[in-house]
């Protein structure tokens, strides 16, 4: 049973680890704010739930794993609100918008 | 493994700290500033220092960057000819020097200290228990080096004077910062509505168990600040105006609370500041309770800035 949820934290722990990789590919590599932001957001809400759901087996008691959760989920709501703010403030700057 | 995750977590500290120096365009020094920030937190947690860790990542990065990021938004105007000046050689190189001394005579102090270095620690841990609380930072900021944290909040309250004392003579009195106005039911306010309850609850929980784990007034009272920034910033409720008495009381009852219990502290327990004996748990309660709405009053009201908008007769 451990070796199996070994296995899991290893597993979703480089998932996680390879879209925070894409997604930093993406920021560097897209040609436009919107799409740079699509890469970020996207790919860094994934990659850090990946390895949330990779360090779950290994946290001591329920609390602190709902804490991972609940950080997770702050932080999707942070980046969603940010990437929504940033890409409003990119189009306002557009001449013509 | 680790010492290479930590030679590399160092070697991007300095890099960083280089790159801000060095960038020409002031928001994206300001940018590498909260980075760096964020860096050194993670330095700090490698330490086992959790306590500066939450505290450099609520005030260093998080606080002073935001203060940042709002100095180079009022400077913008101004940045084309900053950056079109050039300095003479003579005053540069002075600079450089001056700023190599200074480098160098740290690292030489860092370097000279005496291996073991002097450290009150197992002092602190010898008498945590007359303390009564069981996180020794707590234990050093609130009983051991109480003085320091009491001028440390009085320091915060000049900080916001000095702020508010830039303010035009029309404008004393007013509202501070500009009046934000948003889409009431675009993203931001939506975030103003839902962020705040959560993190009132999570600055309540990071100053509570400060008494026994990291944590405690400053960090919590960092959060607090920013969830009424962003109901601001949102325009869901304006800055009020300075001259309210109820803001001025909050700006200093804190220190007053520390200052009185420091009196009677002299009466009862001997000296200023100190504890009778078996009260300390209560009276460390107390004043943090007491100091926790004076500092989110005085961090958030930096960030907002000098008055600007006049009252209406």
């Amino acid at each position: 049973m451990s070796h199996a949820l070994d296995l899991l934290t290893i597993v979703a722990v480089v998932a996680g680890a390879f879209f925070f990789l894409a997604g930093t590919v993406g920021l560097l590599r897209f040609p436009d704010t919107y799409t740079r932001l699509h890469a970020l957001t996207k790919a860094d809400n994934l990659g850090l739930g990946l390895v949330v759901l990779g360090l779950l087996p290994h946290v001591d008691g329920v609390v602190a794993g709902l804490k991972l959760i609940a950080i997770w989920l702050l932080v999707l709501l942070s980046g969603a609100a940010a990437s929504q703010l940033v890409a409003r403030a990119a189009r306002r700057r557009e001449p013509d918008a | 493994m680790t010492e290479l995750l930590n030679a590399g977590l160092a070697l991007l500290i300095v890099a960083l700290g280089v790159w801000t120096i060095a960038a020409r365009d002031a928001f994206a020094a300001a940018a590498g500033f909260v980075a760096y920030g964020l860096l050194l937190t993670l330095a700090w947690v490698q330490l086992s220092g959790i306590d500066v860790a939450l505290t450099e990542a609520a005030i260093g990065g998080g606080l002073t960057g935001a203060l940042l990021i709002g100095a180079v938004g009022r400077l913008r105007s101004t940045e084309a000819a900053a950056r079109a000046e050039r300095l003479r050689p003579a005053p540069r190189l002075l600079a450089a020097l001056v700023a190599g001394a200074v480098t160098a005579a740290l690292a030489i102090c860092v370097l000279l200290l005496p291996d073991p270095a002097p450290t009150l620690a197992p002092e602190v841990a010898a008498n945590i228990a007359a303390a009564a609380v069981g996180n020794p930072i707590t234990a050093v900021l609130l009983a051991f080096r109480a003085m320091d944290t009491l001028l440390e909040a009085i320091v915060l309250v000049f900080a916001l004077i000095g702020v508010w004392s830039l303010a035009p003579d029309r404008a004393w009195g007013g509202r501070p910062g500009p009046r934000h106005v948003a889409d009431p039911n675009g993203i931001l306010a939506y975030v103003a509505r839902v962020l705040p309850p959560i993190g009132l609850v999570v600055g309540m929980y990071i100053f509570w168990v400060g008494a026994d784990h990291p944590g405690g007034k400053f960090q919590g009272a960092t959060i607090l600040a920013a969830m009424w920034l962003l109901v601001m910033m949102a325009g869901l409720a304006d800055a009020p105006p300075i001259s309210r008495k109820w803001l001025r009381l909050g700006l200093v009852a804190g220190p007053l609370v520390f200052i009185a219990i420091g009196f009677a502290g002299a009466v009862t327990a001997g000296a200023f500041l100190a504890y009778p004996e078996g009260h300390a748990k209560p009276l460390i309660i107390v004043i943090e309770l007491a100091l926790m709405p004076t500092l989110a009053l005085i961090l958030a009201l930096i960030l907002v800035g000098g008055p600007r908008r006049p009252v209406r007769p």
